[in-house]
């Protein structure tokens, strides 16, 4: 009775040991997939604005807890409820203060076509050929103000968006007394 | 017939007779004319005067942009004084681009043609006059007509149903217009059913109109083919779903179009407006619109010039009793708020309300006690309370799950709740919330494509520039090696 018990476990130890080992060697996986999950959603812009060097970090950051959901400004509140939903965070979005979008803006008085801000611009937002006025595409434009460091006469600087009747919202109700 | 009803909705006090009897007023000239570029669902239109042309009546002032647009037209003879950004008749009191036209006080239309016998004509000539005649849904939704009176080519279309339900309390515009231009209204009707093809028409009036509905069943009783339907009296009744629910018994799916179940909806003001397009080639440049309200002295209807101010109509009827608490465009059930009287009247606008202290009994907001009034009067079937519960969370999936974009903003749970909660302001808030969202994320995946694209062609980019260098090496060498072989070979045979 109790050898063969001894010798049923460790049959049973033995060959679950073995198509685990077997599962580690081939469905090894490179990374952590949540990482790449957070990643696919965030804007993948590279800008830096949270403190990160790009958003690979940033994802993995945020899955070890070691960032908040809320650390990309170019995502917004859709992307931070996203984040949330992925992580199974029961997340109150009404805490969140929203930083108004943002956009760069082209002075033509000042700027000299030097092209050192297209260069740098993660998206390709802003358009322009040597000693020409550069322009920004708005649409393209995530606000991550890495154009405005490298302009050598400071002629972009950040414009938020302006409220239209197209983009206009109810506000929310004022709440019970 | 018979009627299949809907459920829900409240019964509002309609105040009508305080307009009903007294007939469509025609307004003097106002000093200026202010016509935004939108005045409809879609693309503004884009404007195609300068400031100081001279313009006649009916001519187009700014042509429509894209599929879903519609051109504006000159309202009257007279000069554009100012092309510029004004309020706009919406509740946010943003400023929309404006032309301005002074008029002339002649009132000269332009040269324009009617058609003798739109019958001949094939649904796309007919859109293509309804389209170019700037005509919306007038009954204030302001969907280009012309769209949906080309939908007969896609789906087909069994009924065409139109809109005299004026549900919403104080107004009176539609019921006026049957009475007065019953004929007229009836041809429109004749004329779209041509267009799209439909078997029959149903013109919905409710039972609170029995001028309108005498007079619409005599101007019909030559087409058997279009049928007066008399309703009951209920609010939501003119909203498009409710209608189509009420005289066929079918519900719109989710996410569908009356169009797939082979039902279009048109508002009486939009059939009237076809026919004059139609047979006498004039563009919009009018509706009727309802002036009422507890506090306007002497309410009542005009034919008013597309473009003219709130102010002037006020003006007519006598100024306020009292200072009104709240000044509404369209109806007091689902209106818009105006930020003032200085803004213009336009193509969707049914009525101006000014409505007293009294009238609206702002209270304040309790707690909901979950009593259940606002899934009893809901026409869409939802539970308002918890949609309303999870929009002020914040929680907008867990609304959407509730059905939230079934809504019709109606008001109905609002107007019954004995908590005053806000519930269809909620709503309101959390649908352009999500709006708002979708947007966002639209900007994030196409910031997200430009970024990869960038990084591919960076990569592609050292990538050349590598094998360019090595290529280069590459030659570089060969030729040493090649001038070391002359040098050899030259060796060699100084050597032999």
């Amino acid at each position: 009775m109790l050898y063969s018990a001894i010798a049923s476990l460790t049959l049973m130890g033995l060959t679950l040991g073995f198509f685990l080992g077997l599962a580690g060697r081939y469905l090894k996986v490179e990374s952590n997939p949540i990482v790449d999950e957070l990643e696919s959603l965030m804007p993948g812009s590279q800008c830096g604005q949270c403190g990160f060097p790009g958003c690979r970090p940033a994802a993995e950051a945020i899955v070890e807890g070691a960032a908040p959901v809320t650390i990309c400004p170019p995502g917004g509140r859709a992307l931070i409820e996203q984040l949330a939903a992925k992580l199974a965070i029961d997340f109150d979005l009404d805490s969140i203060e929203d930083k108004d979008p943002a956009f760069a803006q082209v002075s033509e008085e000042t700027c000299i076509g030097c092209t050192r801000c297209f260069k740098v611009c993660p998206t390709d937002a802003i358009m322009g050929g040597p000693k020409q006025i550069h322009q920004v595409f708005r649409e393209a434009c995530t606000g991550c103000e890495a154009c405005i460091e490298v302009c050598p006469t400071e002629c972009l600087h950040m414009d938020g968006v302006e409220i239209t009747l197209g983009t206009w919202r109810w506000p929310k109700p004022a709440l019970a007394a | 017939m018979k009627l299949f009803g809907f459920r829900g909705g409240v019964h509002p006090q309609s105040n009508k007779f305080t307009t009903r009897e007294k007939g469509i007023k025609t307004l003097p000239f106002p000093d200026k004319l202010y016509l935004p570029v939108q005045q409809h669902i879609g693309a503004p239109a884009a404007p195609v005067v300068e400031i100081n042309d001279k313009v006649l009546k009916g001519q187009l002032l700014a042509h429509s942009q894209g599929a879903i647009s519609a051109p504006i037209h000159a309202p009257t003879s007279g000069t554009i004084v100012d092309i510029d950004y004004y309020t706009a008749p919406h509740p946010s009191g943003l400023p929309v681009r404006t032309i301005v036209l002074k008029p002339d006080g002649n009132d000269t239309w332009q040269q324009s043609e009617g058609v003798v016998n739109p019958f001949k004509l094939t649904t796309d000539e007919i859109a293509a006059r309804v389209g170019a005649a700037g005509i919306v849904g007038m009954g204030g939704a302001t969907f280009p007509s012309a769209v949906k009176l080309g939908l007969g080519k896609d789906n087909p279309i069994s009924t065409l149903i139109i809109n005299g339900g004026e549900c919403e309390p104080y107004l009176t515009c539609d019921d006026l217009l049957m009475q007065e231009y019953g004929d007229d209204v009836v041809d429109g009707i004749r004329i779209m059913v041509h267009a799209l093809n439909a078997k029959r028409a149903l013109i919905a009036i409710e039972d609170n109109k029995p001028g309108a509905i005498q007079t619409m069943t005599i101007a019909t009783h030559l087409f058997s083919h279009i049928k007066v339907i008399s309703v009951p009296s209920l609010y939501p009744m003119g909203s498009e779903k409710q209608m189509i629910q009420m005289l066929t018994g079918k519900e719109i799916p989710t996410g569908s179009r009356s169009a797939d179940i082979g039902v279009v909806v048109h508002n009486v003001g939009t059939a009237y407006a076809v026919s004059n397009a139609i047979r006498k080639g004039k563009t919009l440049t009018s509706r009727i619109v309802t002036v009422g309200g507890g506090a306007v002295k002497n309410p009542q209807n005009f034919e008013v010039l597309i473009g003219t101010h709130v102010s002037e109509l006020f003006k007519q009827c006598g100024g306020f009793i009292e200072e009104p608490a709240r000044i509404l465009m369209g109806g007091p059930m689902m209106g818009q708020i105006l930020p003032g009287t200085d803004v213009p009247i336009v193509k969707g606008s049914s009525g101006v309300i000014a409505l007293t202290k009294k009238e609206i009994a702002l209270q304040k907001t309790m707690p909901c006690i979950r009593c259940g009034s606002c899934t009893d009067v809901c026409p869409c079937g939802l539970l308002p309370l918890e949609m309303a519960n999870r929009s002020r969370k914040g929680d907008l999936t867990g609304a959407v799950d509730y059905g939230l974009m079934d809504c019709i903003s109606c008001g109905s749970c609002a107007y019954v709740c004995p908590s005053h909660i806000p519930l269809v302001q909620y709503f309101n808030f959390a649908k352009g919330e999500i709006a708002s969202r979708n947007i966002e994320k639209q900007h994030n995946d196409v910031t997200r494509e430009l970024a990869e694209q960038r990084k591919n062609r960076l990569e592609a980019e050292a990538k050349a520039k590598e094998e360019a260098a090595a290529k280069r090496k590459a030659l570089r060498e060969a030729k040493l090696k090649e001038a070391e072989e002359l040098k050899q070979s030259a060796k060699k045979e100084t050597v032999t």
